[in-house]
């Protein structure tokens, strides 16, 4: 009897293998795909100014969205991203008259201050995620316009580093892009290599089992939503450095383009799978969509929205096929 | 600000409680009580509050909010969510501006059945295929706003001038205007299918335990299919309403930010996320509970990013006091 399991114990390893491969291989795929046929259909698609700002441009999305890989891997979700980057951008042009330091320092850690808010009401007042974030969207939104009286606060050209970091460059290569690569490289690190790493994905998989073995899942989710906050934060603070003004409704929406990105990356909603690897991709896939769509320049902005809403569905129904087929196996 | 209310025993509970889930009748009780400080504070200290043009201007103003609030709790009630309203209201505002040359009840037949077809789809790949409706209904938030504008000839404001049409939004029956009635007549429906049908059982009883209640007999794909379907056309309904209201279909402006209104009205009003629970009247208290702190804050020239703070506040604050006691 045990060698008639054995095959089918086999089956079982080969086609999960190949469907979690498909899974996170897939984006990578559409990826190379795009990137191809752009530079095939568009002389102007494959070379490095127009790649190089495709990057630029999606560098902020793109740390926004790292954030919320952390949270939606312990199983969480955060709404409010969009909201803390802007309260970010405004206080740091506000401070930026008392120079670059107090600027990003204020900026990110009031982001921070606020994604410590969420966690605290997550782990200790046991109000859903989604609803916390929810309201800190609003609260934090309303903030920065109260405070701003919904007027964007130019920044001072005494905040020379805060300028820099949205405009500078490092040789060829944007500031803001070098901020990207090196956040991603750092997450994937820590998520890969490190305790807190491990603990985030056992988090995810199961709280209440990872609770039993002993881990703090409460600090760890605490500390995710903190995390989620500070890229925000950073993520802010870029941008009010490139527009040299801090705005009050700089970053909205960006939440659910934040979502988008992590979901096509390939990293699962319910927690536990996907990681910083799979958002990159998720991020620079969309991005290069929405380039080439610029660059056909036919496809007005309205079909866009179309198209992108489509594509997510899309891709949420390939992985739900593939992830039901994972498990029925 | 609910706790020092207690049972006032001349109000009536807006549902009975039953014994096994008592927490439903305080909490409906909690958010009646609530409207009835906010009202009679407002009617003592803010000037113009309580004549009878603002009251019905609050009535009138947030007859949309209960529409969509009403299909958001019996989503919520099948422990879904439905991010797409404020989208399928723009879409459905744009179809009826479209095709309002053509006759408004082919405008105002199209515009729902359009809107209907995006609940359905909703549904579907929610029940059939299994995505977190999260993400559905974000997929169709997007991609809603951009088929409203491209359906409004890529972004246009569209006008509207049609006497039978301008009646959704801006009639009158008797005192009353036509969308306070419409949004009643909603909540009326809803309130007897919840109660007195089975489809109100199995809406329950599939959000309260998915897979017991389809063991149990209850057809739970068809409900939640039907559950979000309703929820869009209860959209239409009131992307119609804002569009003859406006006397133009502005598919960039038309519903934008209603998910979180509605959202919030039914959390305040008492139904819990995690499905299973519906309190219909908790819902439309939910939404009068806002409306009422956005009018008058602008009554009283507060900022209206205060009332957005406010706003939080006050949904925070209701989750908390609901949230499942378990030691």
């Amino acid at each position: 009897m045990t060698t008639g399991m054995l095959p089918a114990l086999r089956g079982h390893f080969t086609s999960s293998r190949a469907v979690s491969l498909l899974q996170r291989g897939g984006a990578v795929v559409a990826l190379v795909i795009a990137c191809i046929a752009g530079s095939m259909r568009y002389y102007a698609f494959a070379t490095p100014e127009n790649l190089l700002n495709v990057l630029r441009q999606n560098s902020m999305l793109g740390l926004v969205a790292l954030g919320m890989t952390f949270v939606i891997l312990t199983g969480g979700i955060d709404l409010s991203v969009g909201a803390l980057l802007a309260v970010s951008g405004v206080i740091a042009a506000m401070l930026s008259k008392h120079g670059s330091l107090l600027a990003l320092a204020g900026g990110i850690g009031a982001a921070t201050a606020l994604g410590v808010v969420n966690g605290l009401l997550i782990t200790r007042a046991r109000i859903q995620p989604f609803i916390v974030t929810l309201a800190m969207m609003i609260a934090a939104r309303g903030a920065a316009l109260a405070v701003t009286s919904e007027q964007s606060i130019p920044a001072s050209p005494q905040a020379s580093a805060l300028t820099w970091l949205g405009r500078g460059q490092l040789g060829p290569v944007p500031v803001p892009v070098v901020l990207f690569f090196l956040a991603y490289a750092v997450a994937w690190v820590t998520l890969r290599y490190t305790r807190f790493g491990r603990y985030v994905y056992a988090v995810g998989d199961s709280e209440e089992a990872a609770r039993l073995m002993g881990l703090p899942a409460d600090r760890l989710v605490l500390a995710t939503y903190a995390l989620s906050g500070a890229l925000a934060g950073l993520a802010g603070v870029v941008l009010a450095g490139r527009l040299g003004a801090g705005q009050p409704v700089a970053g909205t929406g960006w939440e659910l383009d934040a979502i988008a990105a992590v979901v096509v990356g390939g990293t699962l909603l319910t927690g536990g799978q996907g990681g910083a690897g799979a958002t990159i991709i998720g991020v620079l896939l969309l991005g290069v969509i929405f380039n080439l769509f610029n660059l056909e320049g036919t496809i007005s902005p309205w079909w866009q929205w179309v198209l992108r809403g489509t594509f997510l569905m899309g891709v949420v129904i390939i992985q739900g096929r593939l992830q039901r087929r994972a498990r029925s196996h | 600000m609910a706790q020092s209310l207690g049972l006032d025993p001349s109000v009536p509970p807006a549902r009975p409680a039953r014994q096994w889930k008592p927490r439903a009748g305080i909490s409906a009780y909690a958010a009646l009580g609530a409207l009835l400080v906010l009202v009679i504070g407002n009617a003592l200290f803010t000037p113009n509050f309580a004549t009878s043009s603002n009251l019905w201007n609050v009535l009138l103003q947030v007859s949309t909010v209960v529409l969509t609030a009403v299909g958001m709790t019996l989503v919520i009630a099948t422990g879904g969510i439905d991010l797409s309203v404020g989208s399928v209201m723009a879409v459905a505002g744009a179809v009826a501006a479209v095709l309002l040359p053509r006759g408004v009840m082919v405008a105002v037949l199209a515009a729902l059945v359009v809107a209907t077809l995006m609940g359905i789809v909703n549904g579907s790949l929610i029940a059939g295929m299994r995505v977190q409706p999260i993400v559905v209904t974000l997929a169709t938030l997007i991609a809603g706003r951009g088929l409203a504008q491209v359906i409004s000839h890529e972004g246009e404001l569209v006008t509207i001038s049609d006497p039978a049409f301008d009646v959704l939004g801006r009639g009158h029956l008797g005192p009353v205007p036509v969308q306070v009635l419409i949004a009643l007549v909603a909540v009326g429906i809803a309130i007897f299918l919840l109660r007195a049908t089975p489809f109100g059982r199995y809406v329950l009883a599939s959000g309260g335990n998915a897979p017991a209640a389809r063991l149990a007999g209850v057809p739970v794909r068809r409900t939640v299919i039907t559950v979000y379907a309703m929820s869009a056309f209860l959209a239409g309904v009131a992307g119609l309403v804002v569009a003859s209201r406006l006397g133009a279909s502005d598919a960039a402006k038309i519903g934008l930010n209603m998910e979180l209104d509605a959202i919030a009205a039914v959390v305040v009003g008492g139904t819990a996320l995690s499905g299973g629970r519906a309190t219909i009247a908790g819902s439309v208290v939910g939404a009068l509970i806002m409306q009422v702190i956005a009018t008058s804050f602008n009554m009283l020239l507060v900022p209206y990013a205060w009332s957005l703070a406010l706003k939080a506040l006050i949904i925070l604050v209701a989750v908390y006091l609901q949230r499942p006691r378990r030691v």
